[in-house]
């Protein structure tokens, strides 16, 4: 079912074929969106398929001239409010149906001579604008029962991702579970095996961290050609919340370890009961089980009541739903820790407990699909994480990578969180190929998408599937138009 | 010097150093006391498997009633030949994995990928059939693991399907796995790039 196994050829050219098309969904709802950064006031068929150059075959002829997409329309609302916003009156929701996460409600001509909404109308608790309209998209599996959606990067702001736009992946649909029922239990080898309710859990000591979880397969379209359009397809299995809970040391703690114990079986408590180990050393060094994301509650689909958070580990191993914890000598080898979640080489040899995800950065904006207005400045900005502690530095290239300019980081700079850089950049028109390249505090660079191909190989059009952290490369053509491209 | 008194301090020193450390959670000495102990019953329904056996539950099944349960339960996604559907393809593809052609897709499945027969089990178990996980009885699990073994070819015979005959199944990618060699050390790279 999952693309993370493709079977044949012909079943592998499908699913990738129908990620395709979802994004193409996407992007044409998107294009006669206002508010969207793919918006264009003169929307126009979808561009050609993406291959070596993605641009080429396009009549510029055909083109508008007037293309209001990205920075262009971002312009238009903040100089000419009238303007603005009778563009934003009908576009999001020309049938009163305000997008999801949020409510319609009828726009004033002049909102200054007329009350607003009353306090409280809203229940008591927030929704986002409604002229606000990106969301996650997913892949049309088979069965939405197991599937994954990606969160809009090229939205994004700042390093926190709203809750409601943090990407998942789910084997067997998201579970609904009433923590009032809800027990954590924690037996093996252990001195006394022990069960929680989620008020016990909330009684221990909490911390707070602000980490990135990213899915090890983010990115796996991309191994052999350029296949998704936008940051979105290409790297939205990463996103950055701040989580809350209990230290996984304080609980093994209460129930006693016992010696020769070195992994532990985390059991979700979903459909799927999904289930990953993880050693002993990582969950005593800096693993917790999180109740609280942002603030709040953590949100159903990503494991409400209790997730494991493991920090710089891959997603999968960032079990949702926590109902039990075994401890064992050795690893359980799962279904996810051998047919799934393994690097499989040339050689035919699979290297297994990759955990760790390396150093990545991506540009978010321009990206693919946008379209820078003319010649002008362009603040270029984006994301970049590391599994292994803190980012040192982001370098930026506007020419392919010929040369490299260190872009500013926006502090605070944490460990294993994502941090946002920013370069300053006046387009004088012509081709330009942008990318970026992080180096972390362990001194890992980021590598381009040849030197991680020397290494690892393609075993198939998606490779060894998962960790793809290679240099993302997006094309601007003289007519400003940004898109996904291999270029190394 | 009170227990209260004593928990309180212990938890301000542990504080003070959660604040100074943002990578590790440092160990918290204290116990707390809560929740409460689980029994064996309470236990009991769990079921994970190592790779030798232990922990796998009691039962035992056979190849014929495992073809039974497959063709009712698992036949309409997974296929009658066991080719795949909604579910995956659950045999063949062995010879595919050492490839180094991008336009071929190596075949990964339970015959040619998964290293230990442990697994089958456990996943059945827990997460099959895909829309009423869990209502197959242990004997059923073991059943249908030993049918989809001997259409892999890799069991055949009468011999029931138990704990102990499943750590015994030599896999034919058991040897398939290594360990994490990463971090790789890249250097910054190449002075003519071009579009690919
Ligand atoms: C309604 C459809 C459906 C039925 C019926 C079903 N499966 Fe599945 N099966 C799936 C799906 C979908 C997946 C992939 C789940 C995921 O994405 O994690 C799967 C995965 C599997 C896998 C893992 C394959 C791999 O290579 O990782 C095995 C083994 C399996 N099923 C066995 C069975 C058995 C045995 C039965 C009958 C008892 C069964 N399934 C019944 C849909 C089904």
């Amino acid at each position: 079912m999952s693309i993370l196994d493709p079977n044949s050829d012909a079943k592998n050219t499908l699913k990738i074929a129908s990620l395709v098309e979802a994004e193409e969904a996407f992007l044409a709802k998107a294009r006669t969106n206002a508010n969207s950064v793919y918006f264009s006031q003169h929307p126009i068929e979808p561009a050609q398929p993406v291959k070596g150059e993605p641009a080429k075959g396009v009549d510029p002829l055909q083109r508008p001239h007037n293309r209001r997409h990205f920075l262009a329309s971002v312009a238009v609302l903040a100089s000419s409010s009238v303007a603005g916003r009778a563009i934003a009156q009908t576009a999001p929701s020309p049938d009163g149906k305000a997008p999801p996460g949020a409510v319609w409600r009828s726009v004033p001509e002049d909102a200054t001579k007329i009350p607003g909404v009353a306090i409280g109308e809203d229940g008591g608790y927030g929704t986002r604008s409604q002229f606000e309209t990106e969301v996650r998209w997913r892949f049309g599996t088979k069965t939405p029962l197991s599937s994954w959606s990606m969160t809009p990067l090229e939205h994004g702001v700042g390093i926190i991702t709203p809750s409601g736009l943090h990407f998942e992946r789910d084997h067997g649909g998201i579970a609904t579970i009433d923590p009032a029922t809800h027990r954590l239990f924690v037996h093996g080898m252990v001195k006394q095996p022990k069960k929680f309710s989620m008020s016990d859990v909330k009684r221990f000591p909490s911390i707070s961290r602000i980490l990135f979880i990213e899915c090890s397969g983010n990115g796996l379209t991309e191994w052999s050609k350029p296949t998704l359009k936008t940051v979105q397809g290409t790297h939205g299995l990463v996103s950055t919340s701040e989580w809350t809970g209990v230290p996984l040391s304080t609980i093994l703690n209460e129930v006693g370890v016992k010696s020769g114990a070195k992994w532990l079986l985390v059991e979700g408590g979903d459909s799927s009961v999904m289930t990953r180990s993880i050693p002993i050393d990582k969950a005593m060094k800096d693993c917790f089980l999180a109740y609280g994301q942002n603030g709040e509650a953590i949100r159903p689909e990503q494991g409400y009541p209790l997730r494991l958070i493991a920090p710089g580990y891959e997603g999968n191993t960032h079990i949702k739903w926590v109902r039990r914890i075994e401890l064992s000598d050795k690893p359980f080898m799962t279904r996810e820790e051998t047919s799934k979640y393994t690097d499989l080489l040339p050689n035919g040899k699979a290297v297994q407990f990759s955990l760790i995800m390396d150093a990545k950065s991506v540009i978010t904006r321009p990206s693919g699909e946008m379209t820078l207005s003319g010649p002008g400045f362009y603040e270029i900005t984006g994301l970049a994480w590391s599994g292994r502690g803190r980012i040192k530095r982001v370098d930026v290239s506007t020419d392919g990578g010929r040369t490299w300019r260190s872009a500013g980081l926006q502090g605070p700079i944490l460990p294993i969180c994502q941090t946002r850089f920013r370069f300053p950049w006046v387009w004088d028109g012509k081709e330009a190929i942008l990318q970026s390249r992080c180096v972390d505090e362990t001194g890992y660079v980021q590598p381009t998408l040849g030197q991680l191909i020397e290494v690892r190989g393609l075993n198939g059009p998606i490779g060894s599937i998962y960790h793809l952290n290679a240099i993302q490369s997006w094309k601007v053509d003289t007519e400003g138009r940004v898109s996904n491209v291999h270029y190394y | 010097m009170s227990t209260t008194t004593k928990l309180f301090l212990q938890v301000t020193a542990c504080g003070a150093l959660f604040a100074l450390n943002t990578y590790a959670v440092s160990a918290d000495p204290t116990r707390y006391g809560f929740g409460e102990p689980a029994s064996a019953n309470d236990l009991q329904d769990f079921v994970s498997s190592l790779p030798d056996g232990r922990d796998l539950p009691a039962g035992s099944g056979t190849i014929s009633r495992g073809k039974q349960v497959y063709d009712e339960k698992c036949a309409s996604c997974h296929g009658q030949k066991l080719e795949g559907g909604i579910g995956d393809r659950l045999i063949g593809g062995r010879g595919t994995l050492v490839n180094n052609d991008p336009k071929k897709a190596p075949v990964k499945t339970v015959e040619s990928y998964w290293p230990y027969a442990t697994t089958l089990f456990d996943y059945i178990k827990r997460a099959m059939p895909f829309y009423m996980p869990g209502s197959l009885t242990n004997d059923e699990v073991y059943s249908v693991t030993g049918y989809i073994l001997s259409e892999a070819n890799i069991l055949n015979g009468d011999e029931p399907i138990t704990a102990t005959s499943l750590s015994k199944v030599a896999m034919p990618n058991r040897n398939g796995f290594i360990p994490d060699h990463r971090p790789d050390h890249f250097k910054p790279a190449d002075k003519h790039p071009r579009l690919r």
